[in-house]
C-alpha cells in the first residue's frame, strides 16, 4: 500500500482466560514482524537477598527449552534468522524479536517453549552464573552506566530500582532450586504481556497465541507496592579521567493525567538539536560530550534522570548549569519550544511505522502501564492537542525539585547550598585487584573500526 | 524501488533509492575524507570539522541552525570515520525541500575562532569520555601498533595534544581541499522525489564551486606485535587484535564478513560456543571491517583477569584449528548467510539504514546495490570462498594488546 501516514491502523487486543493478554497492530506495508513478551519476572521480585536472581533464571531459560538442548535452542533460533533481545527489569524480564513476517509462528513457538518448558539445566548452573558474574564485573569498568545503576537504587524505594546485573555476594550463592521456583513463581500467563507488529494477520495471531499459551496455568503473585525514597547524594571514587554525574527529580508515572505535560517539559531538556541541556551545557560552554535526559516511568512512580560526564575540574560547574537548567522549567516553556515539539513529535511517530520492533514494544509497554495500547494517531492528537497553558500551569505547579544526585569519579561534588556529598565505600571486586570503570563490553564495529557518531541526543 | 543518479554540472553526484511506498526520508552529504586524509599534526581533523558544522554557517548561527531542523521534526546528525564524513537527516518526505537546504548550508561552515574554541574543549572531553571505557584506549593503541606510521592507525578524534595545538587556519584549508563536489556525493533513500531533489540541489549546491580531489593512497605494511598495557584499576581484562583481511575492492568480503560471523558473531560461533557459552569470557568476539586496500579482522575478547591468559590461548587455537583440521562446515555457512541475509532485509525497512547503505557502496565502488542484488551475492559465497579468506589472512598474524589488572602474561 502506498504509505499514508495519517491512516490510523487498528489495534487489536484479547485476553485469554489464563490472564495473558495479546495486543497487536497490523502494519501491511512491513516485511517484517516483531513481538515483545513482557513477563512478570522483574528484580522486585526477587528476594532481598538474592539480588540477580531473576537475570540468572532467565540465563538458565536460553540453555534448551522444548524438545531442544541448549545448542540446538540457540541454532533454532538462528536457522530462522530471528533477531531478538533480552532484558531484565524492574517490573518484567522482557524478550523483544524480529523476523521476517512468515517465521513468526515458529518464533513464536521457540519463545513458547523457552518461557514455558525451560530445562534448567543443573549441569549448567555454573556456567550461566559465571556469564551473570561476568557481566556484574563489566558494570564495575563502565562509570557512566554505574552512575546510573547507583542513582536509581537510591531513587525508588526496594525492591524497586534494583539493577539487572545483581549483587555479587547473592549471585554467588543462588541455588538450583530457587531458580526453579522463580520460574515456577513468575513465568505465568497473569501479568504476561505479548505485543505483536508488522505483517501479521490477527485471527490467525489469536490462534496460534491461543495453541500455545492458553493452556499455560495462571498463578503469578502481584507486584509489590511501589514508592521513592526522599531525596538523596551520594560519591563513588574513581579512578578515571572524568567525573560521571547523574540527576534525577520525581514525576508523574506514564498513566497520570498529567503525563503528557511533564513529558513536553522533558522533550524541551533534551529532545532535538535545540534542545536545553545540549545547546547551554554542551553548545554554549563545551563542558561535556554527553549529556542526556530520560523519563523512567515505573507504573505508579517515575523520576527524570539526567547524565552528564565531564573532566574533573568543570564538573561542578557543569552540576551548577544543569541544575538551573532543570530549576528554570518551572518558569515555563516558551511558544516556539511547544511548535518545535509538535513537528519532532509528528516526524518520530512517522519514523516509527518503519520499525515492528519499536510498535510491539510501545503496545506491550502501553498495556502494563494502562490497560491498553494507544495507536501513534491517538499519541499524535494527545501531543498537537497540549497547550502552552496546560504545560506552564503543570511546570508552575510540579516543576522539577527534591533532586538526587550521584556521581562517579575521582572527586566528591558540592552541592549548591554547600553541603559535602557523603562518599560510599568501595565495593572490591571478585579476585584481585580494585575497581573502575564499562557500558556495552562488545568492542563494535564502530568503536575499532570507526564511526563516532557525533550528538548525543535525547528520544 | 527505483535508483536514479545523476551529476550537478560543478561535479557533485547524486544518487537515490526511490521507493514510494516507504512513509519517511532520509538524505545524507558523503564527503570523501576521513582520519586517513589527515597528516600527524592535523590529526583529528575531520572529525573536529564535522562537529564544527554544527556551529554555525556564514548565514545561520548555530541556534539558527538547530531550531531550524527542528521547527520541520527533522533528525539531523553526522559521524566522522577512517575514509568518510557522513551528514544526514530523516525527515517527513513534505520536508525534503527544506532539509536539504539546511544541510547544504551545514556543510558550509563559518568556522568562527571563538567556536573553535570552545568546540575544542567538546573534543577534547570526547577523548576522554572513551578513555574511561573499556577497553580504555587500547582499541586506538592496537590500531597503532597494526598500521604503524600509516594513516590508518590514526584515531579518528585525534589526540589531545594534536587537537590542542590545532588552529582554525588550518582546519579551512583542509576544508577547502577536501570539500569540494568532485569528493562529496549526495545520497537520497525512502520517499524521494527525485525531479525536485535534483532542483532543491542545483539550487543549494550548484553555486559551490566546482573542484576534485585526490586520496593518497600509501601502502600499508602490518605490524605483528604483542603489548600488555597494565591498568590495576580495572575489574575485566581486555584483548584487542587485530588482523588483515580482505580490502573493500576485494570481492571476498562477502565471504570475510561471513567468517567473522562463523568465528566470532556474538552469539552460536564458534568463539561464543567455547567461551561466552561456559562462562569463560564475558564477549568474544570476531568482526570485519573495510577499507580502501585493506581490511581488518579485530578480535575483542573480556574476562576476568584470572582466565584471560587460558581464553587467549583457546581463542588462537580455533583459529589455528579453522585453517587446518576443522575447516568452516556448510551447516555453518549456511547459518551465518541466513543471519546476514535476514539482518540485511529486516534493517532495510528504515530508510536511514537504506541511506548509509547506498551511500557507503557509492562512495567506496561506485555502485549501486539493491537489497535482492545483496541478499544473492551472500548466498552466492562458497564455502571454498570462505576457507581461502582464512588461509590468504591468517588470524594469527596480528598485533595484540591487552588491558587491565595484570601485570605479567605468560609466555607461551
Amino acid at each position: 500500500m502506498v504509505g499514508n501516514p495519517t491512516v490510523a491502523e487498528p489495534i487489536f487486543s484479547h485476553i485469554y482466560s489464563n490472564g495473558l493478554v495479546l495486543v497487536a497492530e497490523p502494519m501491511p506495508w512491513l516485511h517484517s514482524a516483531a513481538f515483545t513478551m513482557l513477563l512478570p519476572a522483574g528484580t522486585a521480585q526477587e528476594p532481598a537477598s538474592r539480588g540477580g536472581l531473576s537475570t540468572l533464571t532467565a540465563e538458565m531459560a536460553f540453555r534448551g527449552a522444548g524438545p531442544r538442548n541448549s545448542r540446538q535452542f540457540l541454532q533454532a533460533l538462528e536457522a530462522l534468522g530471528i533477531e531478538w533481545t533480552q532484558s531484565v527489569g524492574d517490573a518484567h524480564s522482557s524478550y523483544s524479536v524480529a523476523c521476517q513476517a512468515e517465521k513468526l509462528p515458529e518464533a513464536l513457538e521457540l519463545f513458547a517453549d523457552l518461557v514455558r518448558r525451560p530445562h534448567l539445566p543443573k549441569e549448567e548452573l555454573e556456567a550461566a552464573r559465571q556469564t551473570v558474574l561476568q557481566e556484574w564485573r563489566s558494570l564495575e569498568d563502565e562509570p557512566a552506566q554505574k552512575v546510573m545503576v547507583e542513582l536509581r537504587r537510591r531513587f525508588y524505594r526496594m525492591p524497586w530500582g534494583r539493577p539487572h546485573q545483581g549483587d555479587r555476594e547473592a549471585l554467588q550463592c543462588i541455588r538450583h532450586q530457587e531458580i526453579v521456583e522463580f520460574w515456577e513463581q513468575f513465568y505465568r500467563p497473569d501479568g504476561c504481556i505479548i505485543g505483536v507488529a508488522g505483517r501479521v494477520d490477527w485471527e490467525k495471531l489469536v490462534g496460534w497465541i491461543g495453541e500455545l499459551f492458553a493452556d499455560w496455568p495462571a498463578g503469578a503473585p502481584g507486584e509489590p507496592p511501589q514508592a521513592i525514597n526522599p531525596p538523596s547524594v551520594g560519591h563513588l571514587p574513581f579512578d578515571s579521567q572524568q567525573t560521571h554525574l547523574a540527576v534525577v527529580y520525581p514525576t508523574v508515572p506514564y498513566q497520570h493525567e498529567d503525563y503528557f505535560r511533564a513529558w513536553s517539559a522533558v522533550h524541551v531538556l533534551t529532545g532535538g538539536a535545540s534542545a536545553r541541556l545540549f545547546t547551554e551545557i554542551r553548545e554554549r560552554r563545551g563542558l561535556c560530550y554527553a549529556i542526556s535526559a530520560s523519563y523512567h516511568s515505573l507504573r505508579d512512580c517515575a523520576g527524570v534522570f539526567c547524565y552528564a560526564g565531564t573532566t574533573a575540574e568543570r564538573a561542578q560547574q557543569t552540576l551548577e548549569v544543569l541544575l538551573a537548567e532543570l530549576n528554570r522549567l518551572s518558569d515555563g516553556i516558551l511558544p516556539e519550544e511547544l511548535h518545535r515539539l509538535r513537528a519532532r513529535v509528528k516526524a518520530a511517530l512517522v519514523f516509527q511505522q518503519e520499525s515492528s520492533t519499536a510498535r510491539s514494544q510501545a503496545l506491550a509497554a502501553d498495556w502494563y502501564h494502562l490497560g491498553r495500547a494507544r495507536t501513534l494517531e491517538e499519541v499524535g492528537r494527545l501531543i498537537q492537542s497540549l497547550s502552552l497553558e496546560e504545560i506552564n500551569a503543570y511546570l508552575a505547579r510540579s516543576g522539577p525539585k527534591d533532586f538526587s544526585l550521584f556521581t562517579v569519579g575521582p572527586q566528591p561534588l558540592e552541592l549548591p547550598d554547600g553541603k559535602p556529598q557523603p562518599t560510599m565505600a568501595r565495593v572490591p571486586p571478585l579476585g584481585r585487584g580494585k575497581t573502575s570503570g564499562m557500558a556495552d563490553s562488545r568492542v563494535s564495529d564502530q568503536d575499532i573500526a570507526e564511526s563516532k557518531p557525533d550528538r548525543s541526543e535525547g528520544d | 524501488m527505483e535508483f536514479l543518479q545523476t551529476r550537478l554540472e560543478n561535479g557533485l553526484e547524486i544518487i537515490a533509492e526511490c521507493n514510494p511506498h516507504a512513509y519517511g526520508e532520509a538524505i545524507g552529504f558523503f564527503v570523501r575524507t576521513g582520519a586517513r586524509d589527515e597528516t600527524e599534526d592535523l590529526a583529528g581533523v575531520s572529525h573536529f570539522l564535522e562537529h564544527m558544522t554544527f556551529k554555525g554557517t556564514l548565514t545561520r548561527t548555530a541556534d539558527e541552525l538547530n531550531r531550524a531542523f527542528d521547527d520541520i521534526g527533522a533528525y539531523c546528525n553526522a559521524f566522522t570515520t577512517e575514509e568518510n564524513t557522513v551528514y544526514f537527516a530523516a525527515m517527513l518526505p513534505e520536508y525534503q525541500d527544506r532539509t536539504l537546504e539546511l544541510l547544504a548550508d551545514l556543510v558550509q561552515p563559518a568556522l568562527r575562532p571563538e567556536d573553535f574554541q570552545t568546540e575544542r574543549l567538546v573534543i577534547l572531553e570526547e577523548i576522554r569520555m572513551y578513555e574511561d571505557q573499556p577497553p580504555f584506549g587500547a582499541d586506538e593503541k592496537c590500531r597503532a601498533l597494526f598500521f604503524g606510521q600509516h594513516p590508518l592507525g590514526r584515531n579518528i578524534l585525534g589526540t589531545l595534544e594534536s587537537i590542542s595545538g590545532m588552529t582554525v587556519e588550518a582546519m579551512r584549508q583542509y576544508w577547502r581541499k577536501r570539500y569540494v563536489p568532485g569528493n562529496i556525493t549526495l545520497a537520497a533513500a525512502g520517499r524521494v522525489d527525485f525531479e525536485r531533489l535534483v532542483a532543491s540541489a542545483n539550487r543549494y549546491c550548484g553555486h559551490w564551486e566546482a573542484g576534485s580531489t585526490n586520496r593518497v593512497l600509501a601502502p600499508v605494511h602490518p605490524q605483528q606485535q604483542f603489548q600488555l598495557l597494565e591498568k590495576p584499576s580495572a575489574s575485566q581484562q581486555y584483548v584487542i587484535q587485530l588482523a588483515a583481511a580482505p580490502a573493500a575492492e576485494d570481492r571476498r568480503r562477502y565471504a570475510a564478513g561471513l567468517l567473522a560471523t562463523i568465528l566470532g558473531d556474538d552469539t552460536g560461533s564458534r568463539l561464543f560456543w567455547a567461551l561466552v557459552d561456559p562462562g569463560l569470557a564475558e564477549t568474544a568476539t570476531l568482526t570485519y571491517s573495510e577499507y580502501r586496500e585493506i581490511g581488518l579482522f579485530a578480535t575483542f575478547l573480556a574476562s576476568t583477569p584470572e582466565l584471560m591468559p587460558k581464553n587467549f590461548q583457546m581463542l588462537q587455537d580455533i583459529y589455528a584449528r579453522a585453517a587446518d583440521r576443522e575447516p568452516i562446515r556448510s551447516d555453518e555457512l549456511q547459518l551465518a548467510k541466513t543471519k546476514l541475509c535476514s539482518h540485511l532485509v529486516l534493517s532495510s525497512e528504515r530508510c536511514q539504514n537504506r541511506l548509509f547503505a547506498i551511500g557507503a557502496e557509492w562512495i567506496q565502488r561506485r555502485r549501486y546495490v539493491s537489497v535482492q542484488q545483496e541478499w544473492e551475492t551472500i548466498q552466492q559465497v562458497s564455502l571454498e570462498e570462505v576457507q581461502s579468506v582464512l588461509v590468504e589472512f591468517p588470524l594469527a598474524q596480528a598485533a595484540t594488546i591487552t588491558i587491565g589488572p595484570l601485570n605479567s602474561w605468560p609466555l607461551e
